[in-house]
């Protein structure tokens, strides 16, 4: 057993920091707080992603030919937790983190050539066409189909609450291409153009008053033979890959040890009723709660990493990850929640609102982490049926 | 960054398993739960020839010159087996410290025999006032002809009764710092032993001194200077006991599943129902989390680096995680696991003495929340 960072690790994380200290908007997250979905935080994170991605960063543990720079899977580790601690502007994440490793497992020589370099270099952003309304949880009841007419799929069909997909350049989706086999059978992969003729986004509102999610409606869109990844009535046990690079949660302790910083400040220098925060027992109790899970969920991540690090698709120790370190976030948002008192209810960057409204946003968006990539519940479920073997 | 145990590690851990398994089923923790003594002495000598008890003792002093990761390896598998034994006490809280602290002579007369077996010996250091600070000590040790008379109470000493040698931890002067450890035989005049009933079956003693006299050798560690030897004693113990809380919950843990799977109601094994199935995997998160945390500290101390925070998030966690991992467990098995006749209240119960034994969740958050500079 070893937890610690070799000197290079270290070095590469201090390179990182200086990385950041230098490009990073002045005064960032600090004086200068945006919204994650404003036209102008996706302006600045679509240059910022390109500049990380211009350095091989992104997805330096990939190999070389696909635009990586064939580093251990540690040093991605070590490239998120940096990420997530200075809340860095990176957009399109969902392309290093999860698609690339499929398209790295299951792709052709040409669509890993065609596709990996844009997505490491932060320059092809992606969306996730896997949910649509009456396809949640229960995913593999989808009804987007697919259908081959000569060297073309033509699908038709729709998809929601696919993240990004209003500024996506590109679309990973789930359709059906056998109805008559049975659900899970009947599923292909699909590598599709967002330009395409016939697909129009229609973004959604989310609670905390943001676009974040759209609807994708497909009206006989048409795409080439090759936009199929894998065998044709295989995507179900693709779309799981995926999933399970997308369950890993490796820079959510990182982003909740931020907050907890944050909190830790405002504890200090906030007086009520003649004493700081910090010297309330109670809140002294809460903060180290959250101090302590933060660090468990970081163990969790060592462990979910370890798998990645061996080259093998995370295990149920993902789906774990996830949903604890989800939890937490909600956990987190309401500790801060409780220390702001009434100045909680103030709105993010409105006038008075301590910390810039940071927490009564991550307060209403923590919401759908237990939601997002899989519901706590469905988590739950892995763990007992896949990871456990308890009978379905 | 590796989480995996090293080849030795595993070896320890699977002769280590091997061996309680056969030596220390469920049947031997209950009978030693009635049993005078507590525990076996012929296992504790079985457990001296696989160089366990000297497992992080130097060579030199008789032992096998491991790290404390891997005594905490065999301490995940104490756990496991609920082993009644004075390894805690004679080693964690008399052994270390002497390690730690004790001149050569004492090294050299002490350790080698602990190593062997021959030597039993703990640490007296809570009282009536029930805390793990300097302040929670009143008993005195009073200068007397070159040595110490000894007054006061001891209270929660484990494994009293059959130490050859209490180490005492007593007041030698008022101000802090003003606590000093004193080596005293147990058979010496003015030492009342006196039985605690424990919810964990565990032997825990009064031990009253008085006017107990020793010599000045009995001094371990510098006059009025002793707390930071008792410190780093606890902080090793602590972690231990992390360590066998994990393996007390990883067994309740693994019965859960095992007993999910096949006990049946309403025609369907009860692990096919969610409710069940998500306590489950709730568990799981609980004592991996417990196991790493653990571990981190373990190896952080084995390192020889500053740990306070680590050491304190561990206990915190694992202290509410395992206890956690227990209810549940109970809660998977119905009526049949509120009998005394099925194993699963040995863990129940073990697993709360292990919560508050060094300080509960609470009290180590509160060191949490002054080491990220609350
Ligand atoms: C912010 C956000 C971003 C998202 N981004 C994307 C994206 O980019 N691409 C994409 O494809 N999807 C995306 N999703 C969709 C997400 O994957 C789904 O919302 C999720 O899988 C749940 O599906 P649902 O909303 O239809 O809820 P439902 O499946 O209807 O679930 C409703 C409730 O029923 C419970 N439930 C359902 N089945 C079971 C069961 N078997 N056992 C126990 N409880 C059950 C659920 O746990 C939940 O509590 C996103 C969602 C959110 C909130």
């Amino acid at each position: 057993m070893d937890f610690s960072w070799s000197p290079e690790e270290e070095a590469f994380r201090q390179e990182i920091r200086d990385f950041l200290q230098a490009e990073l908007p002045k005064g960032w997250n600090e004086t200068l707080v945006l919204d994650k979905e404003s036209d102008e935080y996706i302006q600045v994170a679509r240059e910022f992603t390109r500049k990380v991605g211009a350095k091989g960063w992104l997805a330096a543990h990939w190999p070389p030919e696909y635009g990586g720079l064939g580093w251990s899977f540690w040093q991605y580790f070590i490239l998120q937790e940096e990420l997530a601690i200075a809340d860095a502007p990176i957009i399109g994440s969902n392309g290093p983190k999860f698609l690339g490793p499929t398209i790295i497992r299951y792709g052709t020589e040409e669509q890993k050539r065609r596709h990996l370099p844009g997505i490491a270099k932060g320059e092809v952003l992606w969306a996730q066409g896997y949910s649509e309304p009456n396809a949640g949880s229960d995913l593999a009841s989808l009804q987007t189909r697919a259908v081959q007419d000569g060297d073309e799929w033509v699908i038709n069909g729709q998809k929601i609450w696919s993240s990004y997909a209003h500024y996506a350049d590109w679309c990973f989706l789930l359709a059906r291409t056998d109805p008559n086999a049975p659900k899970h059978k009947g599923i292909s992969y699909f590598l599709v153009d967002m330009k395409t003729p016939g697909i129009t986004v229609k973004p959604l509102i989310n609670m905390a008053g943001t676009k974040g999610f759209n609807e994708i409606f497909f009206e006989n869109v048409r795409v080439p033979k090759d936009a199929l990844l894998g065998e044709k009535n295989q995507g179900w046990y693709i779309a799981t890959t995926t999933l399970s690079y997308e369950r890993t949660a490796i820079e959510a302790p990182a982003q909740a040890q931020r907050i907890l910083n944050d909190l830790i400040r405002y504890a200090k220098l906030t007086k009520r009723h003649g004493r700081t925060l910090a010297e309330d027992p109670l809140v002294r109790q809460r903060l180290a709660q959250i101090a302590v899970e933060i660090d468990v969920a970081r163990c969790l991540a060592y462990r979910v990493a370890s798998t990645q690090a061996r080259g093998e698709i995370p295990g149920p120790e993902s789906p774990a990850n996830k949903l604890f370190t989800s939890e937490l976030m909600q956990r987190l948002a309401q500790v801060g929640m409780q220390l702001l008192g009434l100045y909680g209810q103030l709105e993010f960057n409105s006038r008075w609102a301590p910390l810039k409204g940071k927490i009564e946003r991550l307060y209403l968006t923590a919401v759908s982490r237990t939601i997002a990539a899989g519901t706590s519940e469905i988590q739950r479920n892995i763990i007992a049926e896949r990871g456990l073997g308890l009978p379905r | 960054m590796d989480l995996t145990l090293t080849e030795e590690q595993q070896l320890l851990q699977s002769s280590a398993r091997d061996f309680l398994r056969q030596e220390c089923p469920t049947t031997h923790v209950r009978a030693m739960e009635e049993d005078e003594i507590g525990y076996s002495p012929q296992l504790w000598k079985q457990m001296a020839e696989l160089g366990w008890i000297g497992l992080m003792f130097p060579e030199a002093y008789g032992g096998s010159g491991y790290s404390f990761l891997e005594l905490c390896v065999l301490m995940e598998e104490f756990g496991r087996a609920l082993l009644p034994s004075p390894f805690h006490s004679t080693v964690l809280t008399f052994g270390l410290p002497l390690l730690f602290a004790g001149s050569e002579a004492q090294k050299r007369r002490y350790l080698p025999a602990i190593a062997a077996g021959n030597l039993l010996g703990t640490l007296a250091l809570t009282e009536p006032s029930a805390t793990y600070t300097p302040e929670g000590i009143t008993t005195r040790a009073t200068p007397q002809g070159g040595g110490f008379v000894l007054n006061g109470t001891k209270l929660f000493v484990l494994n009293a009764h059959t130490a050859d040698e209490l180490l005492v931890a007593a007041r030698t002067r008022d101000a802090e710092p003003g606590i000093s450890l004193l080596l005293v035989p147990r058979q010496t005049p003015g030492i009342t032993v006196t039985p605690l009933a424990t919810i964990a079956s565990d032997r825990q003693f009064e031990v009253e001194f008085r006017n107990v006299e020793v010599g000045a050798d009995a001094l371990l560690g510098p006059l009025h200077e002793g707390w930071p030897i008792v410190r780093k004693t606890l902080d090793y113990a602590t972690v231990a006991t992390c360590a066998e809380l994990v393996g007390i919950a990883q067994v309740a843990f693994d019965m859960s599943v095992e007993y999910a799977k096949s006990r049946v109601q309403f025609g369907r094994p009860i692990g096919s129902f969610q409710a069940i199935k998500h306590k489950c995997a709730d568990m799981v998160v609980d004592v991996d989390g417990s196991r790493f945390i653990t571990y981190r500290a373990a190896w952080c101390l084995a390192k020889g680096l500053d740990a306070t925070k680590e050491i304190a998030m561990a206990k915190a966690w694992t202290s509410d995680a395992c206890r956690r991992v227990c209810a549940s467990a109970h809660q998977i098995h119905g009526g049949i696991g509120f009998t005394k006749e099925y194993d699963l209240q040995l863990y129940f119960r073990r697993a709360k003495r292990g919560e508050v034994l060094y300080g509960d969740a609470d009290v180590h958050r509160e060191v949490v929340a002054q080491e990220i500079g609350l």
